[in-house]
């Protein structure tokens, strides 16, 4: 289990002040100025060599991700960091409890990540729905304004560094970063064609980084205690420490920061009171938040929790967004009220999702009473096929993917469904 | 995709909104909102122009507040828009309410991680009570909406009420703070679950227990 002292997050659960003196004293810009004092490009190693990589979903290396904006503007035009507080996949809850309880660490990396990649001002994009936890953060962002932290001098580096909220009015699609970027530009949010990518031409067309909450607040621990000490954790390709959120039949549902690769029988174990009804109970996981395929008990149970070991189930990390389903779960149920997620979020924009996630939900809810053809399985599956990849952005894919998931690993219940309602048709027209 | 339309536009609806504006308190938070963004970019502050205007309309009538085409008219004009642009951001947004809603705006989350953990049990507490999906009631104190997840899932089942959280639900729990709303008192935010704090395992913790006693430092372990 990871040490107390290697925890990024100390206060993750409130137990003390969110405040800028309470934070001082757990570390937060301490001597900020000698962080930023190692330059642009130092800063950029160091976190590529930390591998860390994007807490958001995707993946994607942090460092490397910096790397892509300019080094230095050619016609004027300023350049961006966009922070992705827009936390709204179902299963995830570990921005919020950074922004409540530690946003000092959000606010520090903002500066420090926004130096590095020579942005003049951050945006974070919180949800709307975030309504007291963005109060904090506005009082937080206040505080750091009056103690010379953040704007012009920021932390007497000499770096001038804006930083601003934005919130939203709950639409999940604006999570996608371009969807994020055109909602800030005070626009619906649906994504951009890309190319051209944000690095390039993002917020205002100007050059622009968007990054996770989590991928930000760990930037200024990792410099300042090394990217060997992060890459400590985990295995290759997949280091540093997670926080890890779990919802559903466990007996205790937490958030908590472990490091990567951890064991989910530990996960569930150590911190969550093992699964209701004990591990025989255990019937699927979401590993991911909801946009990832399920993965039945037998498989995911000493599977390590890891971008990598959760690809080679067919799943993912994603958020580490972990629903846990015991054997009292009506599966379809489950999977069908995340189809219908995805048709309530669909921005419209694109006709396979659009039409498709209406579609598949419809075709989800038959299943559930079992009021459909066995055919018709495989009509889902198809259809689940030509809306992924067949979009702008990943939202197609994510609607496909827990169907195919489900399909997958549990066709026989569908299967059995269905013959048992039309047993019970066919009986009644005797 | 969620069907949004805005409220008919009807002689009634210009005669009560028409002349609406900004109070000076309101025109103050507008202002500031815009300055957050650069210079000519003053569209940037539509979506938070709309929620200041909707909770002006809230007070004003006592509910959580909705936006009446009148009232997206004088948005867009403030931020020398036109029209269809702020009616596009006020239909696409959920938040954003296009009718008029209650005083307590009941949001239950039915997603699949509140739903395991028993939101089905909020949904028959708030119908028992007569609240309706999209409905005011009568006493004009509810409305009930079903939300997409709100980001409370290790404390789910969770509903918000205009601005506050009510987590870790059970249908009695719920029934208490309704019934503690109603009587005009404001009921302890957050979990309900007695002994837990926050997102923490509740009565078990697994980590960090010295900062239950004080604001560890932890970097002389380092």
């Amino acid at each position: 289990m990871l040490a107390d002292k290697d925890r990024i997050f100390t206060n993750l659960y409130g137990f003390q002040d969110w405040g800028l003196k309470a934070a001082q004293q757990r570390g937060d810009w301490d001597d900020t100025k000698a962080l930023i004092a190692r330059g642009h490009d130092n800063i950029i190693e160091e976190v590529k060599a930390s591998g860390l990589r994007g807490r958001g979903g995707a993946g994607f290396p942090t460092g490397l991700k910096w790397s892509f904006m300019p080094k230095e503007s050619k016609d004027g035009r300023p350049s961006f960091l966009v922070i992705n507080a827009d936390e709204s996949e179902p299963g995830s809850c570990k921005d919020r409890e950074i922004i409540r309880h530690d946003p000092h660490k959000l606010i520090e990396g903002a500066l420090v990540s926004g130096y590095a990649m020579r942005a003049r001002a951050a945006y974070i994009y919180i949800r709307g729905e975030y309504i007291r936890e963005a109060e904090t953060l506005q009082a937080a962002i206040d505080e750091a304004y009056d103690a010379g932290l953040i704007g012009k001098n920021a932390a007497k580096s000499g770096y001038d560094f804006d930083v601003f909220l934005h919130r939203g009015a709950g639409a999940y699609i604006c999570g996608e970063e371009t969807a994020m970027i055109e909602s800030l530009e005070g626009k619906k949010g649906q994504p951009r064609l890309k190319p051209p990518f944000p690095a390039g031409a993002g917020l205002y067309g100007c050059p622009t980084t968007v990054n996770n909450v989590e991928s930000i607040a760990v930037v200024p621990t990792i410099l300042r205690r090394g990217a060997s000490w992060f890459a400590s954790f985990g295995r290759e390709n997949n280091k540093g420490t997670k926080l890890f959120q779990i919802s559903g039949h466990v007996n205790k549902p937490c958030v908590v920061e472990e490091a990567l690769s951890i064991p989910f029988s530990e996960l569930i174990e150590k911190h969550c009171g093992g699964i209701t009804g004990g591990k025989d109970n255990l019937l699927a996981v979401i590993p991911g938040g909801s946009s990832v395929p399920l993965v039945p008990a037998e498989q995911i149970w000493d599977a390590p929790m890891d971008f990598d070991g959760l690809k080679d189930l067919g799943s993912g990390l994603g958020t580490a967004g972990v629903i846990v389903m015991d054997k009292s779960t009506d599966i379809v149920r489950a999977i069908s009220r995340i189809s219908y997620f995805y048709k309530h979020e669909s921005c419209g924009q694109c006709t396979p999702c659009r039409e498709g996630t209406g579609w598949m939900w419809r075709m989800m809810e038959r299943l559930r009473t079992g009021d459909a053809a066995i055919e018709e399985i495989d009509m889902l599956q198809q259809v689940t096929k030509q809306v992924e990849g067949h979009t702008i952005c990943a939202l197609g894919d994510a609607a496909a993917w827990p169907i195919q998931g489900l399909i997958r690993h549990f066709r026989p219940e569908l299967e059995r469904r269905i013959e048992e309602h039309n047993a019970q048709f066919a009986e009644a027209a005797e | 995709m969620a069907d949004r339309n805005p409220a008919a536009d009807t002689p009634e609806l210009r005669e009560r909104w028409g002349a609406f504006e900004f109070t000076e308190s309101y025109r103050a938070k507008a202002d500031k909102a815009i300055a957050r963004y650069p210079e000519g970019r003053q569209r940037s502050a539509v979506m938070p122009l709309l929620d200041l205007a909707q909770r002006q309309v809230g007070e004003e009538t006592d509910t959580q507040g909705w936006l009446p085409l009148p009232v997206i008219e004088y948005v867009a004009d403030y931020l020398d828009m036109p029209v269809i642009r702020v009616l596009e951001v006020a239909t696409f947004y959920f938040m954003y309410n296009l009718k008029p809603v209650g005083k307590f705006h009941v949001q239950v989350c039915g997603t699949t991680p509140c739903m395991l953990r028993g939101s089905d049990g909020l949904f028959e507490t708030c119908k028992k009570r007569g609240m309706e999906k999209g409905r005011v009631s009568d006493d004009g104190l509810w409305t009930l909406t079903e939300v997409e997840c709100m980001g409370n899932c290790a404390t789910a089942p969770m509903v918000q009420i205009n601005d506050d959280n009510y987590e870790d639900l059970t249908p009695e729990r719920l029934d208490e703070i309704l019934d503690e709303l109603a009587e005009g008192k404001q009921p302890k935010t957050g979990t309900q679950e007695p002994g837990r704090h926050t997102s923490e395992p509740a009565n078990a913790l697994s980590s960090l227990e010295k900062m239950t006693e004080e604001n560890h430092d932890y970097r002389s372990e380092w």
